[in-house]
C-alpha cells in the first residue's frame, strides 16, 4: 500500500524502522488509520444507499400490490431463510473475534476465525443455491409470467392477474442477488486477508484491512437481516 | 508580504533544483500509473476536455441541423431518429463524461490538497482507480455509438427505454453505472481529505470556500449516485431479462423509475453547479483584492444546498402523474432553492463592493458567471411554480433553463478557474488578451443562443423536435449563430492554451495574488508539493499587506 519513495525514507522524518504499511501523505499511522475509516464508513453509506433504492422499491410495489405479495411469500421457505440468518449472525460473530485476534496479535486464532467467516458465507451460498433452484423448478422466475403467444395474450406481456407476483420475484431475485454478490465480493476480500494473515502482514500496530473488511461484512450481514422478514416473514 | 508560513522543519522534501511534478520520472509508465494527485487532475483534465469537445461539436451539429426547418442542409440529412440520438449523445456525453467529473475530477484534485497544505489526497491509489473508472465507463459509452446509439434523452425514461427503444441503452445505463463509481470514489477521497489532512492550525472555518463547496459536492455524490446506479442496474436487467419493476408491461411502475432517477440526478444538478460557486467563491476575492464577505454564510450555504438538494427531486416531475399534494410540497421545497443560493450571490457581489477590482481573464469569467447564474437561476423559479410549470414544462424555456445553469454557470465557473489554476497546473502564462477577448466572446455567444430559447419555449416550441413551426425560424437562426460565437471562443482558447505549453515555465508562484496555500508553492509544484509542512497561521482571503495574522501576536 505504500507509495513512499527511497528519498522519502532519508527525508521524510520518521524515526528509523518505522511502520512499512505507514503512508508518507499522513503524519501518524493514528491519523492514516481515522482516515480509513473515514473512507470506509463513506463507503458504507453508499451501500445502503444502494440497497436503499430496492427497499424503497419493494416497498412502494408491496403497497401496489398487497394480497399478492403475501400469497407469492408463501413460495418462500422461511426455515430456509432462518437458517441463513443464524449463518449470518455467527459470522458476524466469528469476524469480530478476528478483528480482536488481529488487534491482539493472536495470528492462529485470526486464521482460524477468518476461516470460520468463510466458512459461514459459503455455506449461506450453498442454501441461497437449493433456495433459487427450488424457484426455478417451481417456474417463479419473473419472465415466466409473461405470455408465450399460445394463450391469446401477446408473447412478452404479463398474463392476467400475474403483475404481483412478476414484481414480487423480480425484487426478491434482484436484491438477494445483489446481496449473494456482496457476499461473493466478501468471500474474495476474507480470503485475501487469510492469505495476508498468513504471511504475518497483522498485529497491533496495523490491523486496518481486517477492521475495514469486518465493517464491510457486518453491513452484508445487517442487510439479510432486513431483507429476512420482508421477503420470509410478511403475513 | 510577509511569509504566512513557517517551516515544520521535520517533514521537509528537497527534491533537486528546478524539478517538479511535471519533469521529475516523465516515463509513460511513471504516468499512467502516477498516484500524484495532480498528474491524475491533469489526466483527468484532458479526458474531460476531449469530452466536452465531442459534447460541443455535437451540439454545433444539432443548432445547425436548427437552423432551418429543413432535414438536409449543406448535404446533410438528419431524420427524426437521428436527431434523438444526436441529442441523447450530447446529453450523456456533456452530464456523465464531462461536466460530473470535470471540475471534481481535474481541478479539484489538483487544486484541493494543496489548499489544505496536504501532500496528497486521502487514497492516492483509489484516486488513479477512479480516473481509469472513467475511461472504462468513458470507453463504453462510445462503444454505445457502435451498437447503435441511444434515443432515449440521458434521462432514460422507462418504459420507451425499456422495452420500445432499440438502441443500445443496456450498453450506454451500464457506462452511466461505471462512471458513477468514478464520481462516488472521488468524492469519498475528498471527504476523507477534508476531514483529516487540513494543514496543522487549519480549523473547518480557516479552510477555503472552494474546499467547502467541494467538500458538499463530495458528500452529494456519495449519497446520491448510489441510487442512480441501482436504478440504472435494474433498468438493465430489465431490458435484458424482463423483470418487472419500472414498465408496466412487466408489471413495473414507470413512475418509480423517475423518481430514482430524479432522486439522484437532482443531488447531481449540484454536483455540477456547487463546484462552480466553489470556484467563483476563489475568483471574486482575489481579484476584488478584499476579504470574502460572509465568509460562514457561504461555507453554510454550500452544505445547505447539498441537503436541500435530496428534497426537491418532484419537481421533474409535475406533469408526470405525481399526486397533487406532492406536487405542491416539492414546489414549495423548490423556492428554498433559492435561499443559499440567494446568499452567495449577495455575499460575492458584497465582496466586490468597494474592493480593488482586477479585470484579469478568469474575473471576467466569474463576472459572466454572476449574471448567467442570476438569469438561471430565476427562469429556475418559472419552473418550480406550478401553474407556469404547466406551460413551460418540456419546451425551449427548460432547455434555456439548465443550460444556463449548467453550461452559462458551471462552464463559465469551470473555463474561469482553470485560467486561475493553469499557471500553477502548468508553470506557464497564457495569452491574457485573446483570454480576454475569448470571454467576452464566450459571454456574448452563450447570451445569443440561449436568450432566444427561452422567448421560443414561453411561445410553445417544444424541445427535443428535429422540426420546427415557421414562427420559429428567426429564434432558431439566431441561436444557431450564437452558437458558433461559443464555438469559436472555445476554439480559441484551446489555441492559446495550448501555445502557452510551448514556452518554458514562467509562471511565477503566485500570478494572481492569491491568499491560499496552493500560491504559497512553487509553479509547478515539486511532487510532494511543499517543500517543508505549512502550518496556518492567519485566516483565509487577507490581502491586507504585511498583516500577518495571528503570528504577531
Amino acid at each position: 500500500m505504500s507509495t513512499t519513495t527511497p528519498e522519502l525514507h532519508t527525508h521524510g522524518g520518521h524515526e528509523e524502522g518505522h511502520n512499512p504499511y505507514h503512508q508518507h501523505h499522513f503524519a501518524t499511522m493514528e491519523q492514516q488509520f481515522d482516515t480509513a475509516k473515514i473512507g470506509i464508513w463513506s463507503f458504507l453509506a453508499t451501500e445502503v444507499l444502494m440497497f436503499g433504492g430496492l427497499f424503497v422499491g419493494y416497498g412502494i410495489s408491496q403497497g401496489k400490490y398487497p394480497a399478492e405479495f403475501v400469497e407469492a411469500h408463501a413460495h418462500l421457505d422461511w426455515m430456509m431463510g432462518a437458517l441463513n440468518t443464524i449463518v449470518l449472525l455467527v459470522s458476524s460473530w466469528t469476524m469480530v473475534m478476528a478483528v480482536d485476534a488481529a488487534k491482539t496479535n493472536q495470528r492462529a486464532k485470526l486464521k482460524m476465525y477468518l476461516l470460520f467467516t468463510i466458512a459461514c458465507a459459503f455455506i449461506f451460498l450453498i442454501v441461497k443455491y437449493f433456495e433459487y433452484e427450488h424457484k426455478w423448478h417451481e417456474d417463479l422466475m419473473p419472465f415466466k409470467y409473461y405470455g408465450t403467444g399460445e394463450t391469446g395474450i401477446r408473447p412478452g406481456d404479463l398474463m392476467p392477474g400475474s403483475h404481483g407476483y412478476a414484481t414480487f420475484f423480480s425484487f426478491y431475485f434482484m436484491m438477494t442477488g445483489l446481496h449473494g454478490f456482496h457476499i461473493i465480493v466478501g468471500i474474495v476480500l476474507l480470503a485475501w486477508l487469510y492469505v495476508k494473515a498468513g504471511r504475518d502482514r497483522f498485529s497491533s500496530a496495523y490491523y486496518t484491512p481486517v477492521d475495514l473488511v469486518g465493517l464491510y461484512w457486518h453491513i452484508v450481514d445487517m442487510i439479510w437481516i432486513y431483507l429476512f422478514p420482508l421477503y420470509y416473514l410478511i403475513s | 508580504m510577509e511569509p504566512v508560513l513557517h517551516s515544520a522543519p521535520q517533514v521537509g522534501h528537497h527534491p533537486a533544483p528546478g524539478k517538479h511534478y511535471l519533469n521529475e520520472n516523465t516515463s509513460l509508465w511513471d504516468w499512467i500509473t502516477t498516484v500524484d494527485h495532480k498528474r491524475i487532475g491533469l489526466m483527468y483534465l484532458v479526458g474531460s476536455l476531449f469530452f466536452f469537445m465531442i459534447g460541443g461539436l455535437l451540439a454545433l451539429l444539432l443548432r445547425l441541423v436548427l437552423l432551418t426547418p429543413q432535414h438536409t442542409l449543406f448535404g446533410i440529412t438528419v431524420d427524426a431518429e437521428g436527431y434523438n440520438r444526436l441529442f441523447t449523445l450530447h446529453g450523456a456525453i456533456m452530464v456523465f463524461l464531462f461536466i460530473i467529473p470535470s471540475i471534481p475530477g481535474s481541478l479539484t484534485n489538483f487544486v484541493l490538497p494543496l489548499m489544505l497544505g496536504a501532500k496528497d489526497v486521502a487514497f492516492p491509489k483509489l484516486n488513479l482507480a477512479s480516473f481509469y473508472i472513467y475511461v472504462v465507463g468513458a470507453i463504453m459509452a462510445v462503444s454505445s455509438i457502435y451498437f447503435g446509439a441511444i434515443d432515449t434523452g440521458w434521462t432514460f425514461y422507462t418504459p420507451y427505454s425499456s422495452s420500445s427503444s432499440s438502441t443500445s441503452v443496456a450498453m450506454m445505463t451500464m457506462s452511466v453505472f461505471v462512471l458513477g463509481f468514478s464520481s462516488i470514489l472521488t468524492g469519498l477521497n475528498f471527504v476523507a481529505t477534508v476531514h483529516k489532512l487540513r494543514a496543522p492550525g487549519m480549523g473547518w472555518f480557516d479552510m477555503p470556500l472552494f474546499v467547502w463547496g467541494m467538500y458538499s459536492t463530495a458528500v452529494i455524490q456519495i449519497l446520491a449516485t448510489p441510487v442512480l446506479a441501482i436504478t440504472l442496474v435494474l433498468l438493465a436487467i430489465e431490458k435484458t431479462f424482463h423483470i418487472g419493476i419500472f414498465d408496466p408491461k412487466y408489471g413495473g411502475d414507470p413512475v418509480l423509475f423517475q423518481h430514482f432517477f430524479w432522486f439522484y440526478s437532482h443531488p447531481a444538478v449540484y454536483i455540477m453547479i456547487l463546484p462552480g460557486m466553489a470556484i467563483i467563491s476563489e475568483l471574486i476575492p482575489t481579484f476584488s483584492k478584499k476579504t470574502i464577505f460572509g465568509y460562514r454564510a457561504i461555507a453554510y450555504s454550500s452544505v445547505s444546498l447539498a441537503l436541500v438538494s435530496f428534497i426537491v427531486w418532484g419537481h421533474h416531475m409535475f406533469v408526470a402523474g405525481q399526486s397533487q399534494l406532492a406536487t405542491v410540497v416539492f414546489s414549495a421545497l423548490t423556492f428554498l432553492v433559492a435561499i443559499p443560493s440567494g446568499v452567495k450571490v449577495f455575499n460575492w457581489l458584497t465582496t466586490m463592493y468597494k474592493g480593488n477590482i482586477v479585470l484579469a481573464s478568469p474575473m471576467l469569467y466569474a463576472l459572466a458567471f454572476l449574471i448567467l447564474f442570476a438569469i438561471g437561476g430565476l427562469t429556475g423559479i418559472f419552473l418550480g411554480t406550478l401553474s407556469t410549470d404547466i406551460h413551460l414544462t418540456d419546451t425551449y424555456f427548460v432547455v434555456a433553463h439548465f443550460h444556463y445553469v449548467m453550461m452559462g454557470s458551471t462552464v463559465t465557473a469551470f473555463i474561469g478557474g482553470l485560467h486561475y489554476w493553469w499557471p500553477k497546473m502548468t508553470g506557464r502564462m497564457y495569452n491574457e488578451k485573446l483570454a480576454k477577448i475569448a470571454a467576452v466572446l464566450w459571454f456574448i455567444g452563450f447570451n445569443a443562443t440561449f436568450l432566444p430559447q427561452f422567448i421560443m419555449g414561453s411561445q410553445g416550441m417544444p424541445r427535443r423536435y428535429y422540426n420546427y413551426l415557421d414562427q420559429f425560424q428567426p429564434f432558431h437562426a439566431f441561436s444557431t449563430f450564437g452558437s458558433w460565437i461559443i464555438g469559436f471562443s472555445l476554439f480559441m482558447t484551446l489555441a492559446y492554451l495550448l501555445a502557452s505549453l510551448r514556452k518554458p515555465c514562467d509562471a511565477p508562484d503566485d500570478p494572481w495574488g492569491g491568499s491560499t496555500l496552493e500560491w504559497r508553492t512553487s509553479s509547478p509544484p515539486i511532487t510532494h508539493n511543499f517543500h517543508d509542512q505549512p502550518v496556518l497561521e492567519r485566516e483565509p482571503y487577507d490581502y491586507r499587506p504585511g498583516q500577518s495574522g495571528r503570528e504577531t501576536h
